[in-house]
């Protein structure tokens, strides 16, 4: 089309001439609207009046309004400009997180001084949905994990006819790490993903505006009693799972290894020291606080739609996997440093 | 801009409740509406009209406190908001209701669970008093019977009402409506602005409506700006029977042919 335009050079008028034109559509009629566009744009003069009745008014119509000047040009992003995009966006994306944290931690000092608040019912739902509702897919998942570890670690043990110290093995993992890593993918899968949705779904429906609104923070109201339940559940859920861990390991051990229900019980809490306990308990409070963070802040930096929704609940599943992995590596890191 | 604005008389009636001074209303670098000033007096039904797409529900959000002003500044009485710490907003915020134009219920609540909840939030009632407050705006608003159901169990202009309800559940003392009467049909409308009237009337608030419904604009207004989107600003500003009479002709168009009239959201 442009090198017809051109083409045109010191014609002053474009004309359509259509009139015998018995049938058309609106294909056509694009067609014709994007040529009288471009004409108007250089300054040529329309004629329609030899279009078929009902298509130049039409084509009027879609003339009248001149286009936006707001108006967004169609654009297809190249590989290097992603990447590019992608890279601007970090310290922006950097200082949203950093702000976050910071208004959690504002709000969390509120509450200790008592002046903030929330629904009670609120953390009683987050006790419910990542404590009790929680439970089945917890010991499911944890005694097959107990079982599991028996198993492979038994193969190997039976070449030295140590068998014994499956039970130790399978208690210490389980306390120590894999407990609490099991209860924080869990937990990011089910509690993670439902806070990111829940929140943006609110954020779509104006629903966090209206907290606002009446002068009530998101902060305090949404994330804080997420934040608290969670970092209080996920080390209760994680003793419990520990339990299911052990338990899984006693039934391999005592059904297929024929070691005694006395032999298992006294190996697996001889080697077991109340420090690894503890060290447990403090990977199950950071992931707690870990999946929360990351599943309450994409809920509220959700977009206004149905796919930014899906997308915020993806990012914080992820997220708070990938985050539970460091973590757990950290913490590794330091405790094998300082030796403990 | 004030010589546009007639009868001065009426500016210096009463008291001032709400004021932008010198308002830019942007979307990052893109400027919506600009040097917009005006007082909105105690008592008043304040309209804020125009076409679609001019940048109303935007100034709506300003002046509520949801987003900060690119320029100018918005006094509630002598304080100004948005230069206010944190705290004094929240205060601000506590005093004013919002009726959204989706209503923005909280949809995992029932009805009187969501115009308990400011209550719940700001008061020490019991949850007896509680429930018999939250009965009481609903039934204020024609929603007697419905406290248990969900935001999703009822229909657009029910949530609308609804929503109404629970922006009165603290008595404020500035009340926003966004597009009151967008998707309802003439009759609702209609009883709807009534009931505006009468609580204005009643319980003295000011209230601050964005819409273009004519019907409306004419049944309730006692002052209003036009924002023009053209010209990004504002273009005009008073009672709209005056702007009638001695409005720019943009307006008084608007007025009488209805242009922009009809159904539905502006967003």
């Amino acid at each position: 089309m442009d090198a017809a335009l051109a083409e045109l050079e010191g014609a002053s008028t474009v004309e359509f001439r259509a009139r015998d034109l018995e049938s058309w559509d609106s294909l056509l009629l694009a067609a014709f609207n994007a040529v009288a566009r471009e004409a108007a744009r250089l300054g040529l003069r329309v004629d329609v009046s030899a279009l078929p009745d009902g298509m130049a008014p039409m084509l009027d119509m879609a003339l009248a309004v001149a286009p936006s000047d707001q108006a967004r040009g169609q654009h297809d992003e190249g590989f290097l400009e992603m990447i590019g995009g992608k890279v601007v966006a970090v310290p922006g994306i950097t200082r949203n997180v950093l702000e976050f944290m910071g208004e959690v931690t504002q709000s969390l000092l509120r509450f200790c001084s008592g002046r903030a608040s929330f629904s009670r019912r609120d953390l009683w739902n987050v006790f419910r949905e990542c404590g009790a509702d929680a439970l089945p897919i917890v010991t499911l998942t944890s005694l097959l994990l107990g079982l599991i570890l028996a198993f492979v670690s038994s193969m190997q043990l039976k070449l030295f006819g140590a068998e014994i110290y499956v039970a130790s093995l399978v208690g210490v993992s389980m306390v120590r790490v894999m407990g609490p890593v099991l209860t924080g993918i869990v937990l990011a899968g089910r509690t993670g993903a439902s806070f990111a949705a829940v929140i943006g779904s609110m954020q779509v429906n104006e629903e966090v505006d209206a907290l606002t609104g009446f002068g009530i923070s998101p902060m305090d109201f949404l994330v804080l009693p997420r934040v608290l339940g969670l970092a209080i559940m996920t080390p209760l859920l994680t003793i419990y799972s520990d339990i299911a861990g052990i338990a899984g390991g006693f039934l391999v051990g005592v059904l297929m290894l024929d070691i005694t229900p006395a032999a298992y019980m006294d190996n697996a809490l001889g080697f077991m020291k109340m420090s690894y306990v503890w060290i447990g308990l403090l990977h199950a409070l950071v992931f707690g606080i870990l999946i929360s963070l990351c599943g309450c802040y994409q809920g509220i930096r959700s977009g206004r739609n149905a796919a930014a929704v899906g997308h915020a609940t993806t990012a914080a599943v992820v997220n708070s996997i990938v985050g539970i992995i460091i973590a757990t590596s950290v913490i590794t890191i330091i405790f094998t440093v300082v030796d403990i | 801009m004030n010589s546009t604005i007639p009868s001065p008389s009426i500016q210096n009636r009463t008291e001032t409740a709400v004021r932008a001074d010198d308002v830019t209303v942007a979307y990052g670098s893109r400027i919506i509406q600009q040097g917009l000033d005006f007082r909105i007096g105690k008592g008043d039904i304040f309209v804020i009209m125009g076409g679609s797409g001019c940048g109303k529900s935007s100034l709506l959000r300003v002046l509520m406190g949801l987003n900060p002003p690119a320029h100018g500044t918005v006094w509630y009485g002598e304080k100004d908001f948005w230069g206010a710490s944190a705290a004094e907003r929240d205060a601000i915020m506590r005093r004013t209701g919002v009726m959204f134009q989706s209503g923005a219920l909280w949809t995992s609540r029932t009805l009187a669970e969501n115009v308990a909840l400011p209550l719940e939030y700001y008061t020490d009632l019991s949850p007896r008093d509680i429930r018999e407050l939250a009965s009481l705006k609903l039934a204020l608003v024609g929603l007697a019977g419905f406290e248990d159901f969900y935001p999703s169990e009822i229909s657009c202009g029910m949530k609308k009402r609804a929503g109404l309800a629970r922006a009165l559940a603290l008595d404020p003392d500035v009340v926003y409506f966004d597009e009151p009467s967008a998707g309802l049909d003439p009759v609702s409308a209609a009883r709807l602005d009534e009931l505006i009237l009468q609580l204005r009337d009643t319980l003295g608030m000011t209230v601050v409506v964005v819409t273009h419904e004519l019907a409306s604009i004419f049944a309730i207004a006692s002052n209003s700006v036009f924002l023009d989107a053209k010209t990004k600003t504002m273009i005009a500003g008073g009672n709209p029977h005056d702007l009638l009479r001695h409005g720019p002709d943009d307006v008084v168009e608007f007025l009488t042919r209805g242009k922009g009239h009809g159904h539905g959201g502006d967003k």
